[in-house]
């Protein structure tokens, strides 16, 4: 395999390339076999076992084969809306085959994965990676035909892969007319410490959700001892129904590498990381060619410089610690805290990890100076807020606001007056009902790190709850025991609801998870997951109520069913060969 | 004031945890004072009549086993899981990583010297689960009395405070899960 | 020499090195915090929660959480009792503990927390996972049905034996403990009877062939003596008595 000993030497045999290094061999051959795995492993000095360790801990790498063509449906719940789930079953009946299952000649597999980030345009689909939007019947028998005709990815009609910005309202970030360079131009004239000062008297705030003051990281980074520093942009856009990164790093990707150069002067770092979710894949040659852009503008490449790092389908590592450990090759685990990044981040130096976001706002305000960033939103949350917009609206897509907006404005924007319901900040955000639609996008009322996912009036926010506590389950990373273990519980406890086993003690016992998950997780994402179902819960309660028994306790599976087997095998159907319902407590 | 009526039964189990319970020895007379047995083994009343207290031994495996579980939860006001068949499924729950289709016909169609076998049918024998579980993935289960067998002197700990009123709390020592 | 500085842990002043964490730090003080992935001769890991302390009115795990004067740290309480009974509680469910049929059943710390922390039910439904075991190795059985992911293992064998024998793949449920061979059995590997992986495994994972149920029943680690008390003993030697062994081993 002279191939992967040229892709091993041209990644410098390093362990932090590990991942680098394995995503590659998976878009290649569709499966990392263990002779590729035993290679890697000899060539980064690595055990055997840590390579198949980060092989299992990423949705898009595999140690077997999926198949020459791997269809991974979108199962955010506005791709569900839109029918995703009819489609895939449309596919799978086209092909032959079962949906997780790879087809008898190896051809393909068909199966879901977390959002795509397509929310605006679906349901979308990723086929060997990459990203195919606006799922029709029409589209769907187009790919399985290309599919069947063993047709080559890359002589797929261009049209599938076309994706949309579909920018309904654009402002600061979206809207300046800066040339490329006249950011730095008048950057590099400042010191770092009046770019710092600028950037703490703007007041900006980290836009990936925690809404961490940007000012205090990077001051906190600069004064932390340590020769080599580092900028990571975390463009690993995992929470449901946000996509505004994708359409940021489409349009303004040198506002956003900027930031970073922004970022880079201000703390004295000399490498920058761009850390783009596997999902984003289409983005990597644009972004590329950006960066080369830069580096023959000698924007980049004297004293600091960029590199573009891939995620494999983990949402876990949006949280930055983890991204920071995906950075290095590992398992994308959450780091414990104390220490932080700023003192002790990539290869345990100090680090900025910033959303994109983030990073575009930080250029706009050193150029154009704190106040006039301040002049626009509230007093609190000074700036713009991007908001992803999708659901049942007639217009989704990107809105750029100034922070303080109302729900009701959005709403009317887009164009979905009668709405009964609005996820904010995806499942880890909040869900609100119409009756607090005058609450604001701001850090003081609704902090968001952009999702805005609109439900209308025939919509179930049961299932909605479902479908986030089914992605939570999934995305554990395992690590602690109140995630792993309460996430898989808490999934069994809605399905058991969904499947008409579920009583009042069902919700006793969610509220127990609730509580442990809230105590004790390592991360937000355990922090939060439950926080779907109590917010629907609290807002949508008949939606429960009515799929609950009456009595209090119900089992959570059919006893008449448990007895199937055991008839099939017996031949009997008598009446003691039965169990009837319970209705007697 | 009347004494407090008792019902036992020993489900998916084997009898482990009823000897554990006869072996509080001369204190069953002590118990006979304040208690009043109605449907158990030791008495082999066939129904439970309302009751105070249901001590349930064993997991449930088959059909019978949900009939006299329910018969119980009907009758009785506060239900203990006995020991750790009640408690986990225990030793029946082993099999649940099997399909029950393959376990009838190893055991009774292609074991050697089953030239002639047959899966038992008859109406009288009460049909197995596919699973195994323990008593509250069933019914709504009150207190749990773990071991195998919960010793006697644990019981005879649960028993005196139930009597007596008190919340049931074991000393170090006396909970154990095997 | 200058008084240590000191937090308080349910109102009883600790005292602490720098770089110690509060479990360190309480534990060498003779305080007891319940713990099941902490281990005193290793750094600390801070997965499997169960040592949650209370600080300052918010939660935190008490092995990770660096000792800092005036913290006030709550433990012996309802709440985080109630929280520790629940995490067990789930870790059971998680496995396959059947308990009256394990050769660690007396000397188990999962078991041994249940006891000392009062778990009388199982409270959850069970997942009954099944995993193979791996009887390959010709003294040493592997049951990862019973594993916790404390991943002492994989620490004790890299970082003491220096045999990298165990590592972690797959994620959320799934996450699970695997073997370095590129069979995947553990007798394609270098285990031995005397690594340090063989003795640290808290719960029933990593068993001696032929050893099994040799002590009898009261005569086993926890059958009478609570673990509360007995972790004590392996905890380092108080402050002032030679060095800390647990913050060279945090460095």
């Amino acid at each position: 395999m002279t191939d992967l000993a040229s892709l091993l030497e041209r990644h410098g045999c390093r362990p932090e390339q590990l991942l680098q290094i394995l995503i590659e061999i998976q878009a290649r051959a569709q499966w990392v076999s263990p002779e590729a795995q035993q290679q890697v492993a000899d060539a980064l000095g690595l055990p055997l076992a840590r390579v198949q360790g980060v092989i299992g801990f990423y949705a898009f790498l595999s140690d077997r084969p999926w198949g020459r063509y791997r269809v991974l449906f979108s199962d955010n719940v506005t791709d569900r809306m839109l029918g995703s789930r009819e489609l895939l079953d449309r596919l799978c009946a086209r092909l032959w085959v079962e949906r997780g299952h790879v087809s008898g000649d190896g051809l393909v597999s068909v199966d879901f994965t977390s959002c795509t980030g397509l929310c605006d345009q679906g349901p979308g689909l990723l086929v060997n990676g990459h990203a195919i939007p606006r799922l029709t019947c029409e589209r769907v028998d187009r790919i399985a035909d290309l599919i069947l005709a063993q047709q080559p990815l890359e002589a797929w009609p261009a049209d599938l892969f076309d994706i949309e910005d579909n920018v309904r309202r654009a402002d600061l970030l979206l809207g300046h007319d800066l040339a490329l360079g006249e950011i730095l131009r008048s950057v590099r004239a400042a010191t770092p410490e009046a770019i710092l000062a600028e950037i703490k008297k703007s007041g900006l705030r980290g836009r990936g959700g925690a809404g961490f003051a940007t000012g205090l990281k990077w001051e906190a980074c600069r004064a932390a001892p340590g020769a080599q520093r580092y900028v990571v942009c975390n463009a690993d856009e995992g929470e449901p129904g946000t996509f505004k990164d994708r359409v940021l790093l489409t349009r303004q990707a040198d506002l956003v590498f900027d930031g970073m150069s922004v970022c880079a002067w201000a703390i004295g770092a000399s490498q920058g990381f761009l850390y783009l979710r596997g999902e984003y894949r289409h983005l990597l040659e644009p972004l590329n060619a950006a960066l080369a852009r830069r580096r023959a503008a000698g924007l980049l490449g004297r004293g600091f410089d960029i590199e573009i790092h891939l995620g494999a389908g983990a949402y876990v590592c949006g949280e930055e610690s983890a991204l920071i450990e995906s950075l290095e090759g590992k398992r994308g685990v959450p780091r414990n805290r104390p220490p932080y990044p700023v003192t002790h981040g990539y290869l345990q130096r100090p680090t900025v990890v910033n959303n994109v976001e983030t990073f575009a706002a930080a250029a706009l305000i050193a150029h154009h100076g704190a106040d006039a960033y301040r002049a626009l939103g509230t007093a609190k949350s000074a700036g713009t807020k991007l908001l992803s917009v999708a659901g049942d609206c007639a217009r989704p897509g990107i809105y750029e606001y100034p922070f303080g907006v109302t729900v009701r404005q959005v709403l009317a924007d887009c164009h979905a007056e009668d709405a009964q319901a609005v996820q904010i900040s995806g499942p880890s955000g909040v869900c609100i009902d119409a009756s607090e639609f005058d609450r604001r996008i701001a850090f003081e009322d609704l902090p968001t790190a952009g999702a805005f996912t609109v439900f209308g009036p025939g919509r179930d926010l049961f299932e909605m709850a479902r479908a986030y506590t089914d992605f939570f389950a999934h995305e554990s990373c395992g690590f602690c025991t109140p995630c792993r273990v309460g996430t898989a519980m808490l999934k069994g406890v809605m399905d058991k609801i969904a499947g008409g086993h579920g009583a009042p003690c069902d919700l006793a016992e969610i509220e127990k998870l609730d509580k442990v998950l809230h105590q004790s997780a390592h991360c937000g994402l355990g922090h939060t997951a439950c926080n779907p179902t109590l917010d629907t819960l609290k807002r949508f309660k008949p939606t429960y109520v009515r799929r609950l028994k009456h009595q209090d306790f119900e089992p959570a599976f059919d006893l008449d069913g448990a007895l199937e087997r055991a008839r099939q095998m017996t031949g009997r159907d008598d009446v003691g060969a039965h169990l009837g319902e319970e209705t007697v407590e | 004031m009347s004494k407090l009526k008792v019902a036992t039964t020993s489900l998916a189990g084997c009898f482990g945890c009823h000897t554990s319970f006869l072996d509080i020895d001369e204190r069953l007379f002590t118990l006979l004072d304040l208690v009043e047995f109605n449907r158990t083994p030791l008495t082999d009343i066939k129904h439970c009549a309302p009751s105070d207290l249901g001590l349930i031994e064993g997991g449930i495996c088959n059909a019978e086993n949900v009939h006299v579980l329910r018969e119980f939860r009907r009758n009785c006001k506060v239900i203990v899981a006995l020991g750790a068949c009640a408690v986990t499924g225990g030793l029946p729950a082993q099999r649940n990583h099997l399909d029950l289709g393959a376990c009838l016909t190893e055991v009774y169609l292609t074991e050697r010297g089953m030239a002639h076998g047959l899966i038992p049918n008859d109406p009288e024998l009460p049909l197995p689960l596919d699973k195994v579980h323990p008593l509250h993935e069933v019914v709504r289960v009150d207190y749990f009395l773990p071991g195998c067998p919960p010793s006697a002197d644990a019981i005879w700990a649960f028993l005196t405070d139930f009597v007596a009123g008190r919340e049931p709390r074991l000393d170090y020592g006396l909970i154990k899960y095997d | 020499m200058t008084e240590p500085a000191t937090f308080l842990l349910d109102g009883v002043e600790i005292p602490f090195a720098p770089g110690q964490t509060v479990i360190q730090a309480a534990l060498s003080a003779g305080r007891y915090i319940p713990h099941l992935c902490y281990h005193p001769e290793f750094r600390p890991h801070g997965s499997c929660k169960l040592c949650t302390v209370k600080v300052n009115g918010r939660t935190a795990a008490s092995c990770t959480l660096p000792a800092q004067a005036g913290l006030e740290v709550e433990s012996e309480t309802e709440e985080l009792n109630s929280l520790r009974r629940t995490l067990v509680q789930m870790l059971f469910a998680e496995g396959n503990h059947f308990c009256p049929s394990c050769e660690k059943s007396g000397n188990c710390v999962l078991q041994a927390l249940g006891y000392d922390l009062k778990v009388m039910s199982a409270g959850f439904r069970h997942f009954f996972p099944d995993r193979p075991v791996d009887a390959s190795h010709p003294d040493i059985l592997l049951d990862f049905n019973r594993c916790v992911l404390c991943e002492l293992c994989v620490r004790a064998s890299s970082e003491v034996d220096g045999k990298r024998v165990f590592a972690l793949s797959g994620r959320g449920a799934d996450k699970h403990l695997i073997v370095n061979s590129a069979s995947g059995l553990l007798a394609d590997t270098d285990m031995a009877l005397t690594d340090k992986a063989m003795e640290v495994c808290p719960v029933g994972v990593i068993l001696k062939k032929r050893a099994g149920f040799a002590q009898p029943i009261g005569a086993r680690r926890y059958d009478t003596r609570p673990i509360s008390a007995q972790a004590l003993e392996d905890a380092p030697r108080p402050l002032g008595q030679g060095h800390c062994e647990a913050c060279e081993a945090s460095e």
